[in-house]
């Protein structure tokens, strides 16, 4: 295992976002720390670069056929003041089935505000499997003002899978999230994204998946809690270019004086694209605190219970 | 026990729900509530486990009033409440909703044995949300399962029967005569159905806000079957 010396508020942003050191440093990974490198390791199928074209970031390269591999990419920003920008792209060769965990945790303490803005951009080759974890926390003062702005670019070849688990659950003062994937034949797009906002946080988030290929599907479910103050937008474009499946699920739960927006948007340019949105936004239904209050749990622990089990 | 006294539930002012019911439940018993739609039964129920705040009247469950207390006390107490529409949750899990019942993280082979106790496969189901895609068979059974975990002392089931197979039906009258009868476990359900009508204690008509005919389970129960056009049946003409 990798001997990387870790500060105690990296180390508790790492597990909150990656998991334990045990499995982090097992194989392949790059740690980013306050816009510089804390540790990599490339392994035999999974090789990790900077870019070559000097921005910021990393190119990681999986290589055809690597087969149920982890690779751990979290960022941490710990010090005041810092604006982050990074560009990671990721080359998945043909039928690799790998997971990629991402991630990124703020902590600070003092009135300065920090920024980590991480823009990947995924290349999935022809049958290859990827599942991408990415989870956001902010902690420590909150005060602070805490910026995450990730984009991510999705270009999947034929027949090709990528389920994207993305969490944010609070701390983070404002996240403007913006997913855009162009799927060919076969290929086949699964986002899961659950937020929770407080206080004053704002999150936006936007996607748009272009389905151009015969056959190609996205299924979008996003669940978002807005309590406090706070405000979300949620905006989805599904666009259907060849005969396709869309499906765009929004299901969001308001507390207190929290906001929610949701602007879905199907576009069918084929006859034979199938396109379906949902969504529903309001308070926890009355009922089911009632139910798991008969259970024996109090009022704020029903709506604890059912908050935890919605965005789990 | 459970008392009930001069129980009148009138939410808006307009019209008496609940009209004046008096009724005991005894330890240890199994008392179907009976009678036509819209006649009050379930708001009794709702009553008797602190959904609903009586206008006027007692509730009183081991000589002490329950009726200003919220349903979070009544099931401390071990008063348990099974909904006729159970409750759907995204996200919460059979497991979750289970343990929520248990008050603890149930084992596997606990989970096992509960959802077999209603007729589910725990492998099928303890991963699943109870949500949209659990049918109203489905969803009715785990509501019943949560109330067999609470291990209450009172335990209230709102038309347990709709919308529940046969399999499971006969499952369900197991689960109640075995709380009854070895968890003495006082149960009051609220049924249309004859298979629980014949295994009950007592038998209480609910009808216009007030207690009609009531009794002893198989005198009533008899009374319900006949098809003579008998002068003393009166609940022929109630329904």
């Amino acid at each position: 295992m990798a001997d990387i010396k870790l500060d105690a508020n990296t180390k508790a942003l790492l597990e909150e976002v990656a998991g334990t050191q045990e499995e982090l440093f097992k194989g392949a990974f790059n740690i980013r720390s306050n816009m510089g490198c804390l540790g990599r390791q490339s392994s035999e199928n999974i090789k990790i670069e900077n870019k070559a074209d000097g921005k910021p970031g990393l190119e990681v390269r999986i290589a055809p056929g690597t087969k149920d591999e982890k690779v751990f990419i979290p960022a941490c920003v710990t010090a005041p003041g810092i604006d982050d920008l990074v560009y990671n792209d990721f080359y998945v060769g043909e039928n690799a089935d790998v997971t990629i965990v991402a991630g990124c945790g703020i902590h600070t303490e003092t009135g300065e505000r920090a920024r980590h803005s991480g823009i990947h951009r995924f290349f999935l080759a022809k049958g290859a499997r990827v599942t991408y974890e990415e989870k956001h926390i902010g902690t420590g003062s909150s005060s602070t003002e805490k910026f995450i702005d990730p984009v991510t670019e999705v270009i999947m070849e034929d027949d090709s899978y990528l389920l994207m688990d993305t969490v944010q659950l609070g701390g983070v003062t404002s996240s403007d999230r913006k997913t855009t994937g162009k799927l060919a034949k076969g290929a086949t797009l699964v986002i899961k994204e659950r937020l929770l906002t407080d206080n004053d946080e704002t999150a936006k988030t936007f996607f748009e998946v272009e389905l151009n290929g015969e056959g190609s599907g996205v299924n979008l479910m996003s669940r978002s809690v807005a309590r406090g103050n706070s405000h979300q937008e949620y905006v989805s474009n599904i666009i259907g270019n060849a005969k396709c499946t869309g499906h765009s699920e929004c299901d969001a739960i308001i507390a207190g004086n929290g906001k929610v927006d949701a602007s879905p948007k199907l576009i069918a340019n084929n006859g034979d694209a199938e396109l379906i949105h949902e969504a529903a936004i309001g308070k926890i239904a009355g009922e089911q605190i009632l139910k798991l209050k008969t259970l024996g749990l109090s009022e704020e622990e029903a709506e604890a219970a059912i908050i935890d089990g919605f965005l789990k | 026990m459970l008392e009930i006294k001069d129980l009148v539930f009138n939410p808006d002012g307009n019209r008496n729900i609940l009209n004046g019911i008096n009724l005991t439940i005894p330890d240890g018993k199994l008392v179907v509530l009976t009678g036509p739609n819209g006649g009050g039964k379930t708001t009794l129920a709702k009553t008797i486990v602190g959904i609903n705040k009586p206008t006027s009247g007692d509730v009183l469950f081991e000589g002490k009033s329950i009726k200003d207390l919220d349903p979070t006390e009544h099931s401390k107490l071990g008063i348990g409440f099974a909904f006729q529409q159970p409750v759907r949750f995204k996200g919460i899990l059979v497991r979750d909703l289970l343990n929520i019942a248990a008050g603890r993280t149930l084992t596997e082979d606990e989970l096992r044995s509960v959802l077999a106790r209603v007729g589910m496969d725990s492998e099928a189901y303890k991963d699943r949300a109870v949500d949209n895609y659990l049918s109203g068979g489905e969803i009715k059974r785990i509501e019943i399962a949560t109330v067999i975990l609470k291990n209450n002392k009172l335990a209230v089931f709102d038309e347990p029967e709709a919308g529940i197979d046969l399999w499971s039906f006969n499952n369900l009258i197991r689960v109640f005569e075995e709380l009854r009868d070895e968890r003495k476990c006082t149960l009051v359900v609220i049924s249309h159905q004859e298979r629980i009508l014949s295994i009950a204690d007592e038998i209480v008509m609910i009808q216009d806000g007030k207690v009609g005919l009531s009794g002893d389970g198989k005198g009533i129960f008899s009374r319900l079957l006949c098809k003579n056009d008998c002068n003393d049946c009166r609940i022929k003409e109630a329904q």
